[in-house]
């Protein structure tokens, strides 16, 4: 018994070259080896040299004073006034003056019900009815009633024409991609039928919207429309644009569900028919839901990339904030030579919300993975 | 023992209650729908039309434009007839999309590459750079673009340079080259030299194959292109007549330039597309399995083996769909360039429906344009993508 | 035939069917399957099992010969389809339960929507076959948080809240560990006694020898033998068979 050895263990002691911390982490991400030296040299340099500049144009020499001629004076930067100045215009574009807090309000439960939607907790027939109820709000704070009914609350009416600035983007990605839903779905299930005829005609629908740049049927909306409509029959532009939009949004966003379709297992398809489930039964029961809940971070994608192009309408004369801030500045002598703090202002608004939405939809995929490993 | 193999008869039984049978009622009643539409369309459109007065009809194509376009191919003026201005116009598309694509791809494959760099510094620009531009609408950059270049750039009288190279409100100047018959001779070499390379591969191929010996399947071929190339320009002459700019009182004389339309839509697009790209190859190198590296490494490969055998062909697989898309994005994206008036198809289109009225024929023109470039690389993608799928069960 | 078919719940008679043109994966299948009897299929992969089975209920059609299952021949008839289905009830491999759905909803889904049973109804019907597969206490986690054992019950007693004329059972327990394998088989075992009919793909012998009335051994595409079990594995009658059984045995 007494030569059994004893086994004892040793005690943990630190890493002689340390890995975590401030200095390590500059050593290997900044100075790890000589070419990776030379790059923070000269990637440093240059950002030493250059961004000095930039702040004290940005904020040590700018004026934030609402009169355009002190922006004139000499060794004033950035002219941060002509925001100051314009930004009620800028982001409610021609929208009366006193009625604004109507867009505030409107808006708001549009971006409420969206981020809603986006979330699987919320997700049952109240949602439709939700979108139901908000867009029918959304037009009623918009225009003062609802094609011409609930005139009721008193607001006075505020025709289309002087929609505008970010309320106007909002609602044209929102109500394009809400919309664009029913088609898209019907398209995707239509280009995996198993009919020829219905295939093909899904299939060129697609091809053809996706072979065309959105401006072209933006043309169509304003130009071509018209001529399409029964005599006599006019359609406001923001309708046709809304059209417009939407059928070429159904094109994308079916590809995005025919992917999730795609990635359906053949089996729950078998196990639905043997259990003697109809073919509509089938998919809204069983493969739609699980689909759609797959592709959502595609369909983020897919309303951000729309929420961009809603830009494009300012080329067919609709004032959102690219096409507000032309109407907020190029009539104005004053201001007018300050548009690039102005665009600076705009570029900030949509990236704050495209980079939101990218991160939101960055951190669904996240939990739809971690839902897939359960 | 085994039946000889029949095949199956054909036979479809036609009740009323057969799934055959609803197919086809299916179909008929969605032909029959869409084909209404169509009609419906169609007919109170040539209704419209004629209450109108518009003429319809592409017979327009042959009367003079009645415009002049900025910037062309070659050379254009208001007599020629509309088709020319069309070809203008596509060719001007063709331009900015060509370089646009070959630009975006180099910065956006440094700015993915990029986001594996070992250096900090490097990492987190390419992301910034990545999130910045690829979150702000692609129309308002080109907007920006054309207004840096036409009004904060200095006038022409105080253009900036760098050497011969100008920079203004007038657009980039810069020298080009005398054209001479004797360049063609370069081309010529380009093409013997490209010939002789591929030959040279194939040569070495074999070689490998027979004795193992490894050749330089990348540096000797290209010094090959390039001496030949050298070689074509000795032969036709050695043409060396540059046109170098200079500053005159009003304009900048002589060289060759690009308008600031032409540059704002350039930029515009090749900074928004690359950081698409750059997304693009990161998640290509990242699809690669760590697994493969290890593997390829256990083999004793080297460094630039691994790349070129194992991860590379892996990583293209998953890159190069999403890459073509972007590429054709890019290309529909450049039908923005209306917005600053950079004469592509689109504004030309534009301009043509304005003045005749021809709406319906304008904008096919525009969509046919595009519908071409996007299906044939769509069916050529398609083609590529069986081709090199790897083969699963 | 008459008397056939009034014993005889499904009748193959020379059935043939092929994938695409010219791959011929079931040749003249004669088969007669009594009310209440129990079958075992067993035969090497590739040799036509699951195609058979899944004949029955359509979810593969044949192309030549008839196929009458519980008096209604099988054709391109959609009704004929939608009777078929409620009658037979099919078990597969890979369970394909619907995840996106709890495993009570699982049950009730087919009940509710193609039998037309109230919701409560359907509930107190699905809650007695969870009993009866013994999962009644996971009726609402969702089919992922089972094992896979538990997972395949729970498929079983959703094929019978239909209450099928017919189970169809393809492989069911060769995606399992052999501890689970022991549980669904005595489920199935249980159901034997009940009296349904019952076709079954597998090759686990102890379960044909314990319940089967018959085992069929196909390959290429037809029925080489049928037998009793005990005949079969005792006793098999052809070179293939004999192959066949040496294989599956031999470790
Ligand atoms: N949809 C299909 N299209 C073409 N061939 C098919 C299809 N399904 C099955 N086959 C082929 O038909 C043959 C029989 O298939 P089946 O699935 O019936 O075999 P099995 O006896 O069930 O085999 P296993 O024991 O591996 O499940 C196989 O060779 C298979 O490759
Ligand atoms: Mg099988």
């Amino acid at each position: 018994m007494a030569d059994t050895i004893i086994f004892q263990s040793k005690p943990a002691r630190e890493a002689p070259i340390k890995t975590e911390g401030l200095v390590p982490w500059v050593k290997t991400n900044l100075f790890a080896n000589w070419q990776s030296t030379v790059t923070t040299l000269v990637v440093g340099a240059l950002l030493l040299y250059y961004v000095p500049q930039f702040i004290n144009w940005a904020i040590l020499t700018a004026t934030t004073t609402t009169n355009a001629d002190a922006c004139r004076a000499d060794g004033v930067g950035a002219c941060w006034g002509v925001v100051k100045e314009k930004y009620r215009l800028i982001i409610f574009g021609r929208y009366p003056f006193e009625e604004q807090w109507r867009p505030l309000v409107a808006t708001l439960l549009m971006v409420g019900l969206l981020v809603a939607s986006c979330t699987r907790y919320f997700w049952s027939k109240w949602l439709i009815i939700g979108w139901v109820v908000v867009l029918s709000a959304f037009f009623i704070l918009m225009y003062g009633s609802l094609f011409g009914y609930f005139d009721v609350f008193g607001l006075t009416k505020v025709t289309t024409d002087r929609w505008g600035g970010l309320p106007l983007t909002i609602m044209l990605a929102t109500l394009s991609i809400v919309l664009c839903f029913p088609v898209a779905i019907c398209v995707a299930l239509g280009r995996r039928s198993n009919l020829p005829a219905i295939r093909t005609f899904c299939t060129i629908y697609v091809e053809l919207i996706r072979g065309v740049p959105l401006i072209s049927v933006l043309f169509m909306a304003s130009f071509m429309f018209p001529l399409f409509m029964p005599q006599g029959v006019t359609v406001d532009v923001l309708i046709r644009v809304v059209v417009g939009v939407t059928l070429f949004a159904a094109a994308y966003m079916a590809e995005v569900i025919r992917g999730g379709l795609q990635a359906m297992p053949k089996g729950q398809t078998e196990a639905a028919a043997s259990l003697g489930l109809s073919y509509w039964q089938t998919q809204f029961k069983i493969i739609l839901p699980q689909a759609l809940a797959m592709v959502v971070p595609g369909i983020m994608n897919n309303f951000i990339g729309l929420f961009k192009d809603t830009s494009l309408v300012y080329i067919v004369s609709l004032y959102e904030l690219t096409g507000s801030l032309g109407l907020a500045l190029n009539s104005d002598a004053d201001w007018r030579p300050y548009k690039l703090e102005g665009y600076l202002f705009i570029v900030s608004i949509y990236f704050v919300f495209c980079f939101a939405m990218s991160r939101y939809s960055l951190w669904i995929e996240k939990q739809l993975n971690k839902s897939k490993l359960r | 023992m085994a039946v000889a193999p029949r095949t199956p008869p054909k036979k479809r039984d036609w009740s009323w209650r057969s799934q055959a049978f609803r197919g086809l009622l299916y179909q008929v009643i969605a032909v029959l729908l869409i084909g209404g539409v169509v009609w419906w369309l169609a007919s109170n459109t040539a209704e419209n039309m004629r209450i109108r007065g518009i003429k319809s009809g592409f017979d327009f194509l042959t009367q003079p434009a009645g415009f002049d376009i900025g910037e062309s191919l070659f050379s254009f003026d208001s007599n020629n007839p509309y088709w020319k201005a069309f070809l203008v116009g596509i060719g001007n598309t063709l331009r900015v999309a060509i370089i646009g694509i070959i630009l975006t791809t180099i910065l956006g494959t440094m700015v993915g590459v990029g986001r594996f760099s070992r250096n900090g510094l490097v990492r987190g620009i390419c992301y910034g750079y990545v999130e910045l531009f690829r979150n702000v609408p692609v129309l308002l950059q080109l907007l920006m673009w054309y207004l840096i270049f036409t009004e904060l750039l200095p006038d022409i009288s105080e253009a900036k340079n760098i050497g011969p190279v100008f920079l203004s409100k007038g657009g980039l100047t810069y020298p080009g080259p005398v054209w001479e018959s004797g360049h063609l001779w370069i081309l010529g070499g380009l093409i013997a030299g490209a010939a002789a390379a591929w030959a040279y591969r194939r040569w070495a191929t074999t070689q490998f194959e027979a004795t193992g010996k490894l050749r330089s399947m990348f540096w000797v071929p290209l010094i090959i292109v390039l001496l030949a190339g050298a070689a074509g320009w000795v032969a036709g002459g050695m043409p060396n007549q540059w046109q170098i700019p200079t500053k005159g009182e009003f304009a900048i004389e002589g060289g060759s330039s690009l308008t600031p339309e032409f540059l704002a839509v350039l930029f515009g697009l090749v900074l928004y597309t690359a950081a698409f790209v750059a997304e693009v190859v990161r998640s290509g190198i990242q699809s690669v399995p760590r697994g493969q590296s290890e593997a390829a490494q256990a083999l004793g490969l080297a460094k630039g083996q691994e790349m070129q055998k194992v991860l590379l062909p892996q990583a293209l697989r998953v890159i190069i769909p999403p890459m073509t898309n972007q590429y054709l994005n890019l290309t529909k994206n450049s039908s923005l360039a209306v917005a600053i008036g950079y004469p592509d198809v689109v504004s030309i289109s534009n301009t043509a429906l304005n003045q005749t009225g021809r709406a319906v024929e304008c904008i096919a023109i525009i969509m046919l344009v595009y519908l071409t470039t996007s299906l044939s690389t769509s069916f050529f993608m398609n083609w590529y993508n069986s081709k090199s799928a790897i083969k699963e069960r | 035939m008459t008397t056939q078919t009034q014993d005889n719940i499904i009748v193959f008679d020379k059935v043939n069917k092929w994938y695409g043109n010219n791959f011929h994966v079931l040749r003249d299948i004669d088969l007669n399957v009594r009310r209440g009897e129990r079958i075992v299929i067993c035969g090497p992969s590739g040799s036509g099992k699951s195609t058979l089975i899944r004949c029955i209920n359509r979810l593969e059609e044949h192309q030549e010969g008839r196929l009458v299952v519980d008096g209604t021949e099988l054709s391109d008839d959609v009704k004929a389809i939608d009777k078929i289905r409620k009658e037979v009830g099919m078990v597969f491999q890979q369970f394909n339960l619907f995840p996106h759905l709890t495993v009570l909803e699982n049950l009730t889904l087919s009940p509710m929507y193609v039998g037309k049973v109230p919701k409560k109804e359907a509930e107190e019907k699905a809650m007695v076959q969870l009993k009866r597969v013994r999962i009644a206490e996971q009726a609402d986690k969702y089919p992922l948080q089972l094992s896979g054992g538990q997972q395949q019950r729970v498929a079983i007693a959703r094929a019978l809240c239909l209450t099928p004329k017919i189970m169809l059972f393809d492989e069911p327990t060769s995606a399992l560990d052999p501890e689970m394998i022991k549980e669904v088989l005595d489920v199935m075992v249980a159901m034997a006694d009940q009296g349904i009919t019952m076709i079954c793909v597998t090759h686990e012998m102890g379960f044909a020898k314990a319940v089967a009335d018959r085992v069929i051994f196909m390959d290429q595409g037809q029925i080489v033998e049928q037998n009793t079990p005990n005949e079969f594995f005792n006793n098999p009658q052809t070179d293939r068979s004999k192959d066949f059984l040496s294989k599956i045995l031999g470790h």
